[in-house]
């Protein structure tokens, strides 16, 4: 059974997504909007987190070194400017969609092995994850104009 | 004769539920001229409030010499308000700007039209050269006419092609817009001045409408010293008139509201007081709100606001048991926290109740600023015009088709750039060219040392259109020299969709031009063309712009094809939608339930409440509205800025009813000038011992991100809470745009932050230390003492009047 790796893999990933918020939010502070979004959805992830908690001690957490990479890979700090807030923007982007899709996986496991708790989980916590989603895509349209063609 | 100074809301005429609200009209003129002095009078509607009353300007010898309200108008039925009664003095101020100015060698100094829109031009057609128009933005105001926006907007979005428009209207009613659209569709009123003769319960959310609605809450104390009067269930953190007259009065923490909300819609579903049969047929989200508030308990909701879990619950039986419910919000919901958020609750209430489009159910959003509509009808604050989605793309090519150009070149490949997001581009420098018109954001805006430094930098062209020369306009590389109400024509709309036409009366100072005239000037200038080698703005006066303006309105809910302004001419105002099927406008919009959510139809496809995130039309469609309104939820969090050691207080900002935004007329009328002379703190008397502070000691009050200091006015504002009004700025004292020696702005003080859905800045919002400097040497607080800053009883403070100069004619009956 390897339900146990994608716990872990998950675990891990919304914990490195919450830091990852927090520092976006912090480095681009004086974008208030930024500041603040970050910061509510670093705690979501924070809670995300939380709730798999229960769900790791029952079925075992295999943590995989994946979302290690992602967050290393993807972030080297946060960096400066119009278009440096885009290319933040776009790694909490991916790693939240590593999230998403792995709720998508664990959520089809639990309904494999009939674990209302967990689906009762999955359903709080992914409808969050596509709204973080939605929103970094919302921001980046948004910023994409002025960053590509007329920021400094 | 009444002194409206000492008595703002005049004589009572009292009437009873469904009865006509009597007639009474209000008349001031200046002294030494009587009725029969007047030459003429001219037709017009008020300029200093969003509550559209109908006036009429009394001319003598080329000059204005007072006004008289309209008794035919369904708005006022006569009765003015006392900003407009005094507040056209303004006009024939010394010290209107006359002619241009240009910054040369670091002084503004006087120029000709042509150097002055020289320099505007030569500026824009080198930045749109070399960086395109994204290096553009517009700031406009809620104070210009329909007219004016709409072809400020056509410029921008198919002249230039810049996203970055908006108006001061982003302050005060961008929240009032967004959870309509959220709601019901698109923006749009639903309920009607009128609900008020009709409804036996009224929720006034976070709403003084005794001082920003002066002459609607005229007809409310009519209503309460009549037969029959209406409930009234008051939320406001301070003792205002509203909250005198209340049956319930619930003075929540400020950034509690949607803690409050919640509550009242759990009492009502808990109790089985929502109305099945119209939620099934008209609304979606039912399941989801009655989650979010199932654990909302009045006990819950008494320690998140502050207030006692009985009064909740006595205030949810009044709005779940009353059989005609009218609800009207205003600041207190839209600058705090959570401002879409909790609108949206406001409307779920009534949605809950199915009480919606009859008379005396209704909802009223209100605006700040007289033509705040305006702006968000004609997307001079961003929006496309029309109430059009700017995501989808069959209403971007009707606008493509009416204007002539390419679809492409009108921007709508995100939501438009809102006041907040401008200002951080010019800031950060890829905004280069700011033209702001008719508004004073040096004083207005949030975290102003902030705003005064961007207005400062070298790099950002500014450009300043005003009467005066505003503590921003001192800041402008540009000053162009306005016409103002009085002076041009043109229409505009009021919080419940009354269209008035204001005519011209006298000339404008000196070389002062109107505003439509300025824009048109600069479209021609740039040499702005439409596809076939035409000018893209093809009117010349203010009616061939309305007449524009009607095409681009035609089908869509906002129309106004059936308005002409021959129509409005001599009887009352008319409220939109108004075409062939409703000649003469309608009432109540929503009566048949049938909510403009259809995907096609609607102006957005909605936002996530807590984050702003975007819907987009798939998500939308999946959604299936198809006419329902929508009950969106939204679970209370706590403010971002609490109260803690450093900074104990929580700060609300706010209106007295004698100022209008900035002073910058209103400072010029001596009556209005002399009730409210300069800025006053007001501070609970337990926090007030605490600090060893007395009734007109001088304070200093601090945020992390300025001072204030004024003296101290002592009231029951709730404790641990500090008011200051925000009309204070410094043109008209010594140091001029100095806060060094004596800052007494508000906004010194506020945050910079926005909600995130209508990106509203919060302006009731965060922590604040007070500390006291010196002993009362001066007498008490400049604070009125007849409203929301009257003093607490036992301590002497003169009584706010007027006097002799301060006195109005009230007619009953007319005459």
């Amino acid at each position: 059974m390897h339900l146990a790796n994608y716990l872990g893999y998950l675990h891990k990933a919304e914990l490195h997504l919450a830091k990852a918020f927090r520092e976006v939010g912090e480095g681009h502070a004086a974008e208030a909007d930024i500041y603040h979004a970050c910061n509510t959805l670093a705690q979501q992830c924070k809670a995300h987190a939380g709730k798999l908690g229960p769900f790791v001690e029952r079925y075992g957490e295999e943590a995989p070194a994946e979302p290690d990479r992602l967050y290393h890979e993807l972030f080297g700090g946060t960096r400066s400017g119009g278009l440096g807030l885009l290319r933040d923007l776009q790694d909490l982007y991916l790693m939240a969609n590593a999230c998403d899709i792995s709720w998508t996986m664990i959520g089809q496991a639990g309904q494999g092995v009939r674990d209302e708790d967990l689906l009762e989980v999955v359903d709080s916590c992914e409808g969050q994850t596509a709204t973080q989603i939605k929103w970094l895509k919302t921001r980046m349209k948004q910023a994409a104009p002025q960053a590509l063609l007329v920021a400094s | 004769m009444t002194d409206r100074i000492a008595n703002p809301w005049g004589e009572r005429t009292p009437f009873g539920m469904d009865g006509e609200w009597p007639v009474r009209v209000d008349r001031f003129l200046e002294n030494g001229v009587s009725e029969d002095d007047v030459d003429r009078w001219v037709q017009t509607a008020s300029i200093l409030h969003s509550n559209g009353d109908a006036l009429d300007i009394a001319v003598k010898d080329g000059r204005i010499v007072g006004v008289r309200g309209r008794g035919v108008d369904r708005v006022n039925k006569g009765r003015v308000d006392p900003k407009d009664l005094f507040g056209w003095q303004a006009n024939n101020s010394e010290d209107r700007l006359r002619r241009p100015l240009v910054r040369k060698g670091g002084e503004l100094v006087e120029a000709s039209w042509d150097e002055a829109m020289d320099k505007i031009v030569d500026r824009s057609k080198a930045l749109l050269a070399e960086k395109g128009p994204l290096s553009m933005g517009f700031y406009t105001t809620g104070q210009l006419f329909l007219e004016e926006y709409y072809t400020l907007g056509v410029i921008g979005k198919a002249g230039l092609g810049t996203p970055h428009m908006d108006g001061n209207t982003r302050l005060c009613t961008a929240t009032a817009g967004q959870a309509l659209k959220e709601t019901f569709g698109t923006d749009g009123q639903p309920g009607s001045y009128a609900d008020i003769d009709h409804a036996d319960a009224i929720l006034h959310f976070g709403h003084n409408m005794a001082e920003t609605q002066a002459v609607t809450w005229m007809r409310v104390l009519d209503r309460l010293a009549g037969p029959n009067p209406p409930r009234l269930v008051v939320v406001d953190p301070r003792p205002t008139p509203v909250t005198r007259a209340a049956t319930v009065h619930l003075a929540v923490k400020s950034g509690t509201n949607v803690a409050l909300l919640n509550a009242f819609l759990h009492e009502i579903i808990e109790n089985g007081l929502f109305n099945e049969e119209y939620v099934r047929a008209h609304t979606i989200g039912f399941d989801e709100l009655k989650q979010t508030v199932a654990e909302c308990t009045p006990e819950w909701a008494a320690e998140v606001c502050g207030v006692e879990a009985d009064d909740i619950r006595v205030a949810a039986r009044i709005l779940g048991e009353s059989e005609r419910l009218l609800s009207t919000a205003l600041q207190g919901v839209y600058q705090s926290h959570q401002a879409t958020a909790a609108a949206c609750q406001i409307n779920n209430l009534h949605l809950l109740r199915g009480m919606l489009g009859r008379p005396g159910c209704g909802v009223l959003q209100f605006n700040g600023q007289p033509t705040a509509q305006n702006t968000r009808e004609t997307g001079a604050d961003g929006d496309l015009p029309g109430f059009r989605n700017w995501d989808n793309k069959e209403h971007v090519q009707e606008l493509a088709d009416l204007w002539k150009v390419d679809r492409i070149k009108i921007p709508h490949w995100a939501p438009p750039t809102h006041a907040m997001q401008i200002w951080r581009y010019a800031e950060q420098g890829s905004i280069e060219f700011l033209w702001i018109s008719g508004t004073n954001p040096a004083v207005s805006l949030p975290e102003l040392h902030r705003i005064r430094d961007i207005l400062k930098q070298e790099n950002l062209f500014v450009v300043v259109q005003d009467i005066f020369l505003t503590e921003t306009a001192r800041l402008a590389d540009v000053v162009l020299p306005a016409a103002t109400w009085g002076e041009k024509t043109g229409t505009y709309t009021n919080t419940d969709r009354t269209v008035h036409l204001s005519e011209a009366a006298v000339s404008p100072p000196g070389e002062a031009k109107h505003d439509l005239d300025i824009f048109l000037e600069y479209a021609e200038r740039m040499d702005l063309k439409d596809n076939d080698g035409e000018p893209l703005i093809k009117w010349r006066h203010p009616e061939e712009a309305f007449e524009a303006w009607k095409e681009c309105t035609r089908g869509r809910p906002c129309d106004y094809t059936g308005i002409t302004y021959e129509k409005l001419r001599g009887g009352s105002g008319v409220q939109w939608p108004c075409n062939d099927e409703h000649p003469d406008g309608t009432e109540r919009l929503y009566a048949d339930g049938d909510f403009n959510t259809r995907t096609e139809d609607c102006e957005t496809y909605g936002h996530d409440l807590l984050t702003g995130a975007v819907n987009t039309e798939n998500d939308h469609r999946a959604m299936k509205p198809a006419g329902r309104a929508f009950l969106k939820a939204a679970a209370y969090t706590p403010p971002h800025e609490e109260p803690g050691e450093e900074y104990p207080f929580r700060l609300n900002t706010g209106r007295t009813i004698y100022h209008f935004h900035t002073r910058t007329k209103t400072a010029r009328a001596p009556q209005l000038q002399n009730a409210a002379p300069d800025v006053w703190v007001e501070i609970h008397p337990s926090d007030a011992e605490a600090l060893g502070v007395e009734e007109g000691d001088v304070v200093r009050v601090e945020s992390p991100r300025g001072r204030l200091e004024a003296k101290a006015r002592i009231c029951w504002i709730r404790e641990g809470v500090v008011f200051a009004p925000f009309h204070y700025g410094y043109f008209d004292e010594p140091g001029k745009d100095s806060p060094d020696d004596h800052p007494r702005a508000a906004n010194e003080l506020t945050i910079t932050e926005w909600d995130p859905v209508s990106k509203q800045p919060l302006f009731k919002a965060g922590a604040v230390k007070v500390t006291k400097l010196t002993n009362v040497n001066g007498g008490p607080a400049p604070a009125p003492t007849t409203t929301a800053s009257a003093p607490v009883t036992d301590v002497y403070v003169p009584e706010t009047v007027g006097g002799k100069d301060a006195e109005v004619v009230e007619s009953v009956g007319g005459e």
